[in-house]
């Protein structure tokens, strides 16, 4: 079941390394975190090693509500790459989180149509293999 | 050390080829060169320094130019930013010439993108540590883009028919360049019927895909006075990048408000001064957030600046006087050509296109990924 999955799903994948692993695996828990500098309280997002602000490796990890807003989105309607082509029209999305750092994720579970920025959108943790979990958001019930 | 009128742009060639499935990316660079030489009348012996960068010309690629053209130059540059390059190129050459490290460098490019027909600008980046929060979405140039245009949208009210006016006046001008890609006119209403690539941007609000290449002789100027064609000289130069910022980024800031209030401080030059510009129209809203971030308008106010005409040739605020990229060429990058079509300018050699008693251009190329992270350059250029 496992390889038959991992077989069906086309869209890259990424590429995980030992910086950033444990902000993948807490999404193999469906959990989501943003990083915090011990030292100058910066956040962050995506998660590095350290803070870009002063440079101190002391960081905490916030666990994150999974609720925030739209920042800007956009339906795409033409991509031949593979896993997307299928997928058309996608939407892609910058989601300011409630903690205060964007990211780069998809809207699901939401036509083009209804898509707007300033939404209030709530995050849904897609299993894509069995190594990994992306977080994508939803319109917040 | 102020570079001011140090060094010069002193040859120039546009490739007039869009399409050319029989040729390599270096021998379209070399046919560019060898027009950009004769140009000025120097000849390869004169070469001392090389800039270039290309579509799968990232990492060595030069190494391997040098080999095909049998050179050695004192000074090379392969720095690859994405479409701004030669931009930033024709900067380091004029800092390298006012340094003393060469006197004559060639700045390069040739490219088969079109004729490749692959897909282009299906993302998937670098392979960087970045990637991996990205690639799993499905980003792609135009999405980058079009994420940017629907947050000025949202904050600013501008509208999709402002949007479209940019690509209206491209093609105009592409109408009177005999080796433009698309000639033919078209309206607002044709910009908005276009089917939507990525929302809120149309096919026509897209730059278009071709081959093509180019070459800029850069030397100093005291050279420059004794050869062929009057010298165009670099006032000012600014080069910035601008990316998501650790999830803190405002998105209509972009890169150019860095090098544009770079290239200004540097070469003394006031807004009002700027005859003409060449702005990297890789979509409709890169010239309207850039207009904006140089500061030729407010923000906010890019979609009103575009409008009612301004940008033609003959308008207030000419920009893009070849037809650009959304009409004339773009062979995946075409900082290149930005180059070649404002010295162009400053020397009076654009016929029917020319803009009226043009001294002063301002060059501005992007590269890159608006909404993800992108480089900006600026050049500022005078025939005086
Ligand atoms: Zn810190």
């Amino acid at each position: 079941m496992a390889d038959q999955k991992e077989k069906k799903y086309l869209k890259p994948l990424p590429v995980i390394d030992e910086e950033t692993r444990p902000w993948w695996e807490a999404l193999q828990r469906h959990e989501l975190y943003v990083q915090k500098c011990r030292d100058c309280g910066d956040l962050r997002y995506h998660p590095r090693a350290q803070c870009t602000s002063c440079l101190s490796p002391r960081t905490e990890w916030v666990r994150c509500s999974g609720r925030g807003k739209v920042y800007t989105f956009t339906a795409t309607y033409q991509n031949q790459g593979a896993g997307f082509r299928e997928a058309l029209p996608y939407i892609m999305a910058w989601v300011e989180l409630d903690e205060g750092v964007k990211m780069l994720t998809n809207l699901v579970e939401c036509r083009p149509e209804e898509a707007e920025i300033g939404m209030p959108v709530e995050v849904v943790y897609e299993d894509v293999t069995p190594q990994v979990t992306l977080a994508k958001f939803r319109p917040a019930r | 050390m102020s570079l001011t009128r140090k060094a010069c742009v002193a040859g120039v060639y546009e490739h007039p080829t869009r399409f050319a499935p029989d040729k390599s990316m270096f021998q379209i660079a070399a046919e560019s060169i060898r027009g950009a030489l004769h140009d000025c009348g120097l000849t390869i012996k004169d070469v001392d320094g090389l800039a270039m960068a290309g579509i799968g010309m990232s990492g060595m690629g030069i190494l391997g130019f040098c080999d095909y053209m049998n050179l050695n130059p004192n000074y090379v540059d392969s720095t690859s930013i994405g479409g701004s390059s030669f931009v930033a190129h024709t900067a380091h050459a004029a800092a390298a010439i006012a340094a003393g490290l060469c006197e004559v460098c060639v700045v390069a490019f040739g490219s088969t993108i079109a004729s490749y027909r692959g897909p282009t600008g299906a993302g998937g980046g670098g392979g960087d540590t970045c990637d991996q929060f990205e690639i799993p979405f499905g980003p792609t140039t135009v999405g980058s883009y079009a994420m940017v245009a629907q947050r000025h949208i949202h904050e600013y009210g501008t509208t999709p028919e402002q949007l479209a006016e940019v690509a209206v006046t491209m093609r105009l001008h592409a109408s009177m360049n005999p080796v433009a890609k698309y000639r033919n006119p078209i309206t607002v209403e044709d910009v908005l019927a276009s089917r939507v690539i990525s929302s809120p941007l149309h096919l026509l609000d897209c730059c278009i895909i071709s081959d093509g290449g180019g070459a800029l002789v850069i030397t100093s100027a005291e050279r420059a006075r004794n050869l062929k064609k009057k010298p165009v000289y670099i006032l000012g130069t600014g080069e910035a990048v601008r990316h998501a910022a650790r999830g803190q980024r405002d998105f209509l800031d972009i890169a150019a408000a860095q090098s544009g209030k770079l290239a200004f401080e540097r070469s003394g030059v006031k807004h009002a001064d700027i005859d003409m510009a060449m702005i990297y129209d890789s979509f409709t809203i890169t010239v309207v957030s850039t207009l904006e971030n140089l500061g030729f308008c407010k923000p906010g106010e890019g979609g009103a600046f575009v409008s009612g005409g301004r940008l033609r040739f003959d308008g207030e605020f000419p920009i893009n006087t070849d037809g650009g990229g959304l009409s004339s060429n773009h062979p995946m990058m075409r900082g290149m050509f930005l180059v070649i079509e404002a010295t162009k300018q400053l020397r009076g050699e654009c016929g029917p296109r020319q803009v009226k008693d043009c001294r002063i251009a301002l060059v501005h190329g992007t590269g890159g990924s608006l909404g993800l992270r992108h480089s900006g350059a600026t050049l500022i250029l005078s025939n005086q």
